[in-house]
């Protein structure tokens, strides 16, 4: 399994290992692509679409498109980053997202995405829909309103902690997270230490009792903005 | 063990406890007790080893399924903007009436529930309604009141059919009042063909040279995408596995299109048979029908039909008495969601879970149901393989245009004299059928359903075929009385209503793209509008993960480019100092009641 096979992001060589997707060649290459549902413990899903590159002129989703030999994929362009943006926006607007006393602020990957693609406000209107919380749960808080659907926790609790606490119910613009038992968390056998609490991106799956604890300055994405650490990884910076 | 509990493991395990059959379970449940209930949730979880939310999440994807108790009879009525079109308001009205009830509730005594449901595949016959699986076609409003008294009177959908349809709609096992409207009949679909006919040529070749036949013939899938069938075929060939499936997407479910309900009511021996050569060609020896659950009351003929040709041997082992050749089908139904017409979707739901389109790669052909190589075809796509071996690849190609050969059904509907099924030759011009349908006055023909394009005077000279106008057979036409922007925001309420909900772009962009259409219809439309939804737009269609939200935009678009002056009539610049989008007396109307009197400043 030693054969690597190349391809080109944004004109950069990149050589990846049979059976990697796009977006983990270039994670591996120090290339960043934004990604919200994307986690490198979990199997590729393909729902927040804020990855989505070119390949060979067509969109797809890099997290769950195999990388092959001769693609040639189009990343930081003005048209994708704007789609993204767009995706960012919506994924605002669709649910309620108070930042300013959230305790995922400052370690939220939804925030510091809008941060870095210098999102102050979304252009589309607030839909301000009716969400569950649920805090049933002796050591675990659902708080729905933060949601943004993309089943990290849902394929963590399923892959990871082999328990199958989450998935979801509905379809469309009523589809939300919910839980494997009749009405509340406390029903299920989640624990604070369940990998699935841990994936979530946002502060939808929060442990007790531990907001706040970093303080201002401090937090994952105070001084530098989410991907930087990707981008670190590349050999020779050229921007 | 409580009766009920007993009642439903007996139910999993006449499907072998297999949680891919899910749908089957649920639906028989819910046969049984009128709802998936809670309780349900957990014994199905227990019976075929899963978990309660999966099962859950399976039953709370489809709207004919539900954990809540219904009325013992769900009357459907059809929300397609072709039946409103045909007077579905009065007819929706007259029902609440009767009842006492609004759209979406029960009765009381827990009899009857009324409800709206998209597009039932009777767009020539509208407006029509589902009452449980009973069709009922033409409504008015006083039928509206004579069928709410029969319901009262007998409880019994049944019996509100009084005068049979034609062909097998007069069928002992279907007995509905559904009309074919066959206004036009080609050589390749609609004509008769002796059951094994083409089967026999087939199994005398072999299964490569089957599908040489096929490519020769070039045939393109009927359902709109028009990927060659051949090719897909061949793909599936070569795709390792011991096990491959036929799936037959009989989910009719784009706005205006029933030519597949017409060809499953007359001409289901000819699909069979193109099943059944399809399994020979590729090395499957399974097959299943996804019917759509709108078409359940054509199930009973559906499996007669496989019957008979088990007892001819033109299904089972040893087809047509060459051994080792062996295949069958299965009817798999659905139950109400657009979205399982996408090939993946209807994967999805074929083992059992919520209609979600998958990840391609790898593509059915590679892992398909159940992880093994897939063809999934179209119904009519299936009828032309049957043509085609029975006349030879030759005659079939020479007939349509050059990268269309063949020919297609139209359904027909809207604002024409003869709504109904018409086989052409590919290629005719848009200009020819509307003449033929008696369309006129004509102000906008929508192609391909929503998810196709709209088109005005314009472009009639066009024509429809893959390389230009593109169709999966959907032809609605509009005449100049009609709103189009109020069409456009209708279409798009329907993609609301069916987006699976996986992906950003179509759960949250349609819903955007709605409100600001909504906007716009009330009289609160801003020029900087169409940029607006251009981009969201454009973002939807570009990003989205399947076809659905891929061509749920089309409608916006197709108003932005084609009919520029509907959109900009609607709009108007700003007066005095606020934004059109901003209604200053709607803003504060809460604060003016709170206080008890109104704006100083604002006053009216």
């Amino acid at each position: 399994m030693s054969e690597t096979l190349s391809f080109t992001i944004d004109g950069v060589a990149i050589e990846a290992r049979p059976g990697q997707t796009i977006l983990q060649a270039a994670d591996d290459a120090g290339i960043y692509i934004p990604r919200l549902c994307a986690h490198k413990d979990l199997v590729p899903f393909g729902a927040c679409r804020v990855c989505t590159v070119k390949v060979n002129g067509r969109p797809q989703a890099a997290c769950t498109m195999p990388a092959a030999k001769g693609m040639v994929v189009e990343n930081n362009t003005p048209e994708l980053l704007e789609h993204r943006r767009r995706l960012i926006e919506m994924l605002f607007v669709e649910g309620n997202h108070y930042c300013m006393f959230c305790e995922k602020s400052g370690n939220c990957e939804l925030q510091a995405l809008a941060y870095r693609f210098g999102i102050t406000a979304p252009r589309f209107p607030y839909l301000f829909p009716d969400r569950d919380v649920d805090a049933s749960h002796p050591d675990v808080l659902i708080d729905r309103n933060r949601c943004i659907l993309c089943a990290r926790c849902v394929r963590a609790s399923r892959d990871l902690d082999r328990k199958g606490v989450f998935q979801f119910v509905g379809r469309g613009a009523r589809k939300k997270l919910w839980i494997n038992a009749e009405t509340e968390l406390a029903g299920t056998n989640a624990a604070a230490e369940d990998r699935a609490v841990e994936v979530c991106p946002v502060g939808c799956l929060l442990k007790k009792r531990q907001g706040y604890a970093t303080p201002i300055g401090r937090r994952l994405y105070d001084r530098r903005p989410i991907g930087s650490d990707i981008e670190s990884r590349r050999p020779t910076p050229t921007t | 063990m409580s009766e009920f509990e007993q009642t439903v493991r007996q139910i999993c395990s006449a499907f072998k406890n297999d949680r891919t059959r899910m749908m089957d379970i649920v639906q028989a449940v819910q046969a049984r007790f009128g709802c998936v209930s809670g309780e349900a949730l957990d014994v199905i979880a227990s019976a075929v080893n899963t978990t309660r939310v999966e099962v859950q999440s399976t039953v709370s994807f489809y709207s004919f399924l539900t954990a809540q108790p219904k009325g013992r009879i769900v009357i459907r009525l059809c929300s397609d903007p072709v039946d409103e079109m045909a007077g579905m308001e009065p007819v929706a009205r007259a029902f609440e009436a009767e009842l006492g009830i609004r759209m979406g509730e029960t009765t009381p005594d827990g009899a009857i529930t009324l409800e709206w449901t998209p597009c039932i595949g009777m767009s020539d016959q509208a407006p029509a309604a589902l009452i449980n699986d009973v069709v009922v076609t033409y409504l008015s409003t006083d039928k509206a009141r004579e069928i709410v008294a029969e319901l009262r009177r007998s409880g019994d959908p049944r019996k509100l059919v009084h005068r049979l349809g034609d062909g097998h709609n007069a069928h002992p096992l279907v007995r509905s009042m559904v009309h074919n409207n066959v206004r036009r009949k080609g050589p390749v679909v609609l004509a008769d063909l002796p059951p094994g006919a083409a089967l026999r040529k087939a199994l005398a070749m072999s299964p490569v040279e089957v599908i040489r036949d096929i490519k020769t013939a070039r045939l393109r899938g009927r359902g709109g995408a028009g990927f060659p069938t051949g090719m897909k075929w061949e793909f599936t060939r070569q795709a390792e596995g011991d096990r491959k499936f036929v799936i037959c997407n009989a989910d009719e479910g784009e706005p205006g299109t029933f030519k597949d309900r017409v060809i499953l009511t007359e001409y289901a021996d000819l699909l069979f048979e193109g099943m059944a050569i399809a399994g020979y060609a590729i090395g499957a020896r399974e097959g299943i029908l996804y019917l759509r659950g709108e078409y359940a009351y054509l199930r009973p003929l559906l499996e007669h039909v496989l019957q008979v040709r088990r007892d001819a041997g033109l299904l089972g082992r040893d087809i047509c008495g060459k051994r080792g050749v062996e295949f069958d089908i299965r009817i798999q139904l659905g139950a109400g969601a657009y979205v399982c017409g996408e090939e993946t979707s209807l994967i999805s739901s074929c083992e059992g879970l919520r209609g979600d389109p998958k990840n391609r790669p790898p593509f059915p052909a590679q892992k398909g149901y159940l992880g093994c190589p897939t063809s999934v075809n179209n119904v009519e796509t299936f009828c032309c393989v049957a043509r085609i071996l029975d006349r030879g690849p030759g005659w079939f190609a020479e007939i349509g245009s050059k990268g269309s050969p063949g020919t297609k059904l139209f359904s027909v509907s809207g604002d024409c004299a003869a709504p109904g099924v018409y086989e052409y030759p590919f290629g005719v011009p848009l200009a020819d059928l509307l003449r033929d349908v008696g369309a006129e006055d004509v102000q906008a023909v929508q192609v391909g359903g929503p998810s196709g394009q709209m088109v005005g005077p314009e472009s009639f000279h066009r024509r429809l075929e893959y390389d230009d106008l593109a169709t999966g057979g959907s032809i609605v036409v509009f005449n100049t009385s009609r709103d189009l922007v109020h069409v456009v925001a209708r279409y798009l309420e329907f993609f609301v209503d069916e987006s699976c909900g996986y992906c950003t772009p179509c759960r949250v962009g349609n819903v955007l793209m709605l409100r600001k259409i909504a906007e716009i219809l009330a009289g609160r439309g801003a020029p900087s509008d169409v940029a607006y939804l251009t981009g969201l737009a454009e973002c939807v269609k570009f990003t989205s993960r399947c076809g659905l939200g891929q061509t749920s935009p089309n409608p916006v678009l197709s108003l932005i480019r084609n009919f520029p002056t509907a959109l900009e009539g609607r709009i108007r610049p700003p007066a005095g100092e606020f934004l059109p989008t901003f209604d200053v007396r709607r803003a504060l109307a809460d604060t003016e009641r709170l206080v008890g009197r109104p704006s100083v400043i604002y006053a009216p």
